[in-house]
C-alpha cells in the first residue's frame, strides 16, 4: 500500500467564544496557514478535500456547505464531507489516496459550540426513543463512568486531579491553549465538585475553533521538498450504544483500533489521546497499554481545549508537530466520538526522512 | 489505479410517506438485512459499514449512525458517516467504494435513509442563520427561478416538464418499491395540479418519504465468486463547487459537467447517449431531466428537452436512452438515500435484476446525485462486465 504522510497542520486559538464571526471566518485564516506551510495557494493545488462538521454546533442543516466558501473551489474540486471529527475525514483522505484518485489532500474540521448549550446539544445524539428524550447531557453520563470507575477501585479522585494538574501544566507550552496554568492535584481537589464526582476542572471547556492538514503521498511530499510525517497505521472502531452492555471502565474499541493500526510495531514516543474528561484519559492510557516510556498529551489534551470536529484531527497534528520537531520519533494520536468513549480511532505517526 | 470493485448485494425499502411500523433503526436495519439475503451474506461477512443522510435535523437525531451501531451489526467494526447534502446517497456508495477500490477492505455495507416523517424537511432547511439572509424557501423554491432561466435560455415548451413527471410515474408504476403508484396519470393531470413554485406544479415534484437503500460491495475476489451477477464498479467521480461565485452557471454547473467528463474518461465513455443503456439521474423536479441531458451531455446545449419530447427518455415509449426506470426521485424521496438508490438502481439494471422496470440487455448504466444548490455531485458507472 502507498505510503502517506503528513506535510501541514495548523489550527486555531481554541477560545471560550469565538464572538460573531461565522464558521467561514473559523476556518479562512486556518486554511490560509495551512496552504502557507505546505507551498500552496489553494484546494485547487491538492487532489482532493475532506471536512468533518456537526450541523447541530451551528444550529442549522448543511454547516458544511458555507465551509466550500473558504476553499477557493473554482473551478469545483474534489470534496466530500463527514458528519463526524474531521479525523474521520483524514480517514476518508487516506481511501481516496490508496485507491490512486488523489496524491494529496487537505483536511479541516471546525465548530463552533459557543451559541449552544454543548451538553445539552450532545444528548440529542442518543437513542432518540429511549435516552435522547430524557436529556442525559454529556457530563452526566461521564459522571457516570467516573463513578464506576470510582466505586470499583479503579481509580481516585486524586488520579483524576493529577491528570488534570498535569493537562494544565502542560499546556503552558500551547499557544493554543484555553486553558493552562500551574496548578497542583491539590487545587483541583480544592475545587467544589460540579456534578459529582467531575470538579469543572475534571470537564473539557467548551471551545470553538478549526484545524486543517495537508496529507500526501511520499513521493508528492518529497517532490514539494517538505518535511513529512508518515502515517504507517489508522483504524477504527465502534461499540454499542447501549451503555448497560460495555465495560465502561475499558475502551475495548480503541484497543482493537490500535492493535490494527500497529501500535505495538514500535516504541511510543508521545500519545496525543482525545479524553474529554480527566477519568477518560486514564482508561484510554490503560487500554492503550501506555506507561512512563510514553508522553501522554503534551499539548495539555482536550481538557486544554476541545475543538469538536476538530480535536481527533488536532490530536494528529499534535504528534505530528511533535515528531517533524524532533522531539518523538513515533506516536499515536487517538479521536472519539459518542458518549463515553463509543467510537475511537487510532492513527500511528513515525517520522519520515527530512522530518 | 484503483482495485476493482463491484457491488454484489442490493436492498431497499417500500418507499412511503410514513413508516409508522418501524424504529430509524428498524427502517436502516430493512434495507441492510434484504442487501445481505440479496448477496447471501451475513452480518459476520461485513468488514465496515459506512452510512449516509441528508441533514440530521431531518429526523432530529444528531449522528444518528451512533445509535444505528446496533441495528446495523456494527459492534468491533469501523463505521463512517458520510453527510455532502442532496447528493449524500450518492457519495456515501462512493466512500464504501473507496474501502474496497483502496484495497483496505474486502467487503463493506453501505446504508443511507431518511425518516422524514420523524421532522420537517421544509423547517430543517430553512431555520434562519444569524449571519446570512433567510431564505424560507425550501428546496422547491430555490430551484424554481433557475428552472425559469432554463426555459428561456433554451425556449423549450412549457409542457416539457409535464411529459417528465408523466413519464417517470409511469415508471415508477413498474416498480413497486416506488412511493407514488399512479399508473394513469396523464399529461393533463399534471397540468391542473396546483402551482407550488411557478413553473413547478405540484405533481412535477418529488414526495416526502420514509425509506432506506443499502448496498453489500465487495472486491473482486469476492464479487466472482457472488451468488448473483455483480455490477462492477467501472468508474468513480465526485465535484464540488460554491453555491454562489461571479460568472456560476447555475442551470448548467461546471461541476455537473467536470463529474461527468471525469466518471465517462474512467469508464472508456465517449458518447453518454450511445455508450450507456440506461442512467439514474437525481431529477427532483421535473425540469431537472432536460437540464441534466445537457449537463452530463446526453444532448447539446439547449436541447436537452427535445430529447424528453421525443420519448428517447422513456421505457414505455422505446426510448434509446431510458432515464430514471425506477420512477426517479419523482416517484420515491427519502432524501437522504435518494442518491443511492440512483446508484443502487443502476447496479439492479446492469445485473439483470430490475424485475417490470429492467431495460432489455442492458450492459452499462450511469448512476447520479446532486445537491445543495446543485453544487454537489456525485457519480459512478456500473456494468455488467470488468471492463
Amino acid at each position: 500500500m502507498k505510503q502517506i504522510a503528513i506535510v501541514a497542520y495548523q489550527q486555531t486559538d481554541s477560545v471560550s467564544d469565538a464572538g460573531a464571526v461565522n464558521e467561514v471566518e473559523l476556518i479562512m485564516p486556518v486554511l490560509a496557514r495551512t496552504f502557507k506551510q505546505a507551498g500552496l495557494k489553494s484546494a485547487q493545488d491538492v487532489g482532493f478535500t475532506c471536512s468533518g462538521s456537526c450541523d447541530y454546533l451551528q444550529g442549522a442543516a448543511f454547516a458544511f456547505v458555507a465551509g466550500v466558501d473558504a476553499l477557493g473551489a473554482v473551478p469545483p474540486i474534489k470534496e466530500s464531507h463527514v458528519e463526524m471529527d474531521a479525523a474521520w475525514a483524514l480517514y476518508e483522505s487516506m481511501l481516496k489516496i490508496r485507491m490512486g484518485h488523489a496524491d494529496s489532500a487537505l483536511i479541516y474540521g471546525f465548530g463552533k459550540s459557543s451559541p449552544g448549550e454543548l451538553p445539552i446539544v450532545l444528548s440529542q445524539q442518543l437513542d432518540p426513543y429511549y435516552l435522547a428524550p430524557l436529556w442525559v447531557d454529556s457530563i452526566s453520563l461521564a459522571a457516570m463512568q467516573a463513578r464506576i470507575m470510582l466505586d470499583r477501585g479503579l481509580i481516585t479522585e486524586r488520579d483524576m486531579a493529577e491528570v488534570v494538574s498535569r493537562s494544565r501544566r502542560n499546556a503552558m507550552n500551547n499557544p493554543h491553549a484555553q486553558l493552562s496554568g500551574d496548578i497542583s492535584p491539590e487545587d483541583v481537589l480544592a475545587e467544589e465538585t460540579y456534578l459529582s464526582p467531575l470538579r469543572k476542572a475534571d470537564c473539557c471547556p467548551v471551545s470553538d475553533g478549526a484545524s486543517a492538514m495537508i496529507i500526501a503521498t511520499v513521493e508528492q511530499a518529497k517532490a514539494w521538498g517538505l518535511p513529512y510525517v508518515i502515517i504507517s497505521g489508522i483504524d477504527h472502531c465502534i461499540e454499542t450504544h447501549n451503555l448497560g452492555m460495555r465495560d465502561l471502565t475499558d475502551s475495548v474499541s480503541t484497543r482493537i483500533a490500535a492493535n490494527r493500526a500497529g501500535m505495538n510495531a514500535g516504541k511510543v514516543d508521545v500519545a496525543e489521546l482525545y479524553a474529554p474528561f480527566s477519568h477518560q484519559e486514564i482508561i484510554l492510557t490503560r487500554a492503550l497499554g501506555l506507561d512512563e516510556g510514553t508522553s501522554v498529551n503534551p499539548s495539555g489534551g482536550v481538557l486544554a481545549g476541545n475543538l469538536m470536529m476538530a480535536s481527533g484531527l488536532s490530536r494528529i497534528g499534535e504528534v505530528f508537530n511533535r515528531i517533524v520537531k524532533g522531539e518523538a520519533r513515533r506516536g499515536i494520536a487517538h479521536a472519539t466520538s459518542g458518549p463515553c468513549l463509543q467510537h475511537n480511532l487510532v492513527t500511528v505517526l513515525e517520522q519520515g526522512e527530512n522530518a | 489505479m484503483a482495485n476493482l470493485a463491484a457491488v454484489v448485494g442490493i436492498g431497499q425499502t417500500k418507499y412511503t410517506t410514513k413508516r409508522t411500523d418501524v424504529s430509524i433503526a428498524g427502517l436502516v436495519r430493512e434495507a441492510a438485512v434484504n442487501a445481505l439475503k440479496d448477496a447471501d451474506l451475513t452480518w459476520n461477512d461485513i468488514d465496515a459499514v459506512i452510512v449516509g443522510k441528508a441533514p440530521d435535523m431531518f429526523e432530529g437525531v444528531i449522528m444518528p449512525e451512533i445509535y444505528l451501531t446496533d441495528a446495523l451489526g456494527c459492534n468491533g467494526k469501523p463505521m463512517l458517516r458520510v453527510h455532502t447534502a442532496g447528493s449524500v446517497g450518492g457519495s456515501t456508495a462512493l466512500v464504501a467504494a473507496s474501502h474496497v477500490q483502496s484495497g483496505t477492505f474486502k467487503r463493506v455495507l453501505t446504508v443511507s435513509f431518511e425518516k422524514q416523517s420523524e421532522s420537517n424537511a421544509m423547517w430543517a432547511l430553512s431555520n434562519p442563520q444569524p449571519f446570512s439572509t433567510h431564505l424560507n424557501a425550501g428546496a422547491g423554491g430555490y430551484f424554481a427561478p433557475i428552472i425559469r432561466e432554463y426555459m428561456r435560455r433554451s425556449k423549450a415548451p412549457y409542457n416539457v416538464g409535464i411529459k417528465v413527471a408523466v413519464k417517470d410515474r409511469l415508471h415508477g408504476a413498474r416498480n413497486p418499491l416506488a412511493h407514488l403508484q399512479k399508473p394513469d396519470i396523464t399529461m393533463q393531470e399534471v397540468e391542473d395540479s396546483f402551482m407550488l413554485w411557478d413553473p413547478i406544479r405540484f405533481l412535477e415534484s418529488c414526495p416526502s418519504s420514509d425509506g432506506a437503500c443499502a448496498m453489500v460491495i465487495a472486491n473482486e475476489e469476492l464479487a466472482t465468486k457472488a451468488p448473483k451477477p455483480p455490477a462492477w464498479i467501472r468508474g468513480v467521480a465526485m465535484r464540488s463547487e460554491p453555491t454562489m461565485y461571479a460568472g456560476r452557471d447555475e442551470v448548467n454547473p461546471q461541476a455537473g459537467r467536470d463529474c461527468a467528463a471525469d466518471v465517462y474518461k474512467q469508464a472508456g465513455i465517449t458518447n453518454p447517449r450511445k455508450d450507456l443503456d440506461c442512467a439514474e439521474v437525481y431529477v427532483p423536479f421535473s425540469w431537472y431531466e432536460p437540464m441534466w441531458l445537457e449537463n452530463l451531455g446526453f444532448a447539446p446545449k439547449g436541447e436537452g428537452w427535445k430529447l424528453t419530447m421525443a420519448g428517447a427518455t422513456s421505457l414505455d415509449e422505446g426510448g434509446d436512452i431510458p432515464w430514471n426506470c425506477s420512477g426517479g426521485v419523482l416517484s420515491s424521496n427519502p432524501i437522504g438515500a435518494s442518491g443511492m438508490i440512483r446508484f443502487a438502481e443502476a447496479a439492479r439494471q446492469v445485473r439483470g435484476d430490475a424485475g417490470a422496470h429492467q431495460v432489455e440487455g442492458a450492459k452499462l448504466a450511469l448512476g447520479h446525485a446532486y445537491g445543495g444548490g446543485a453544487q454537489f455531485f456525485a457519480m459512478w458507472v456500473v456494468g455488467s462486465q470488468k471492463s
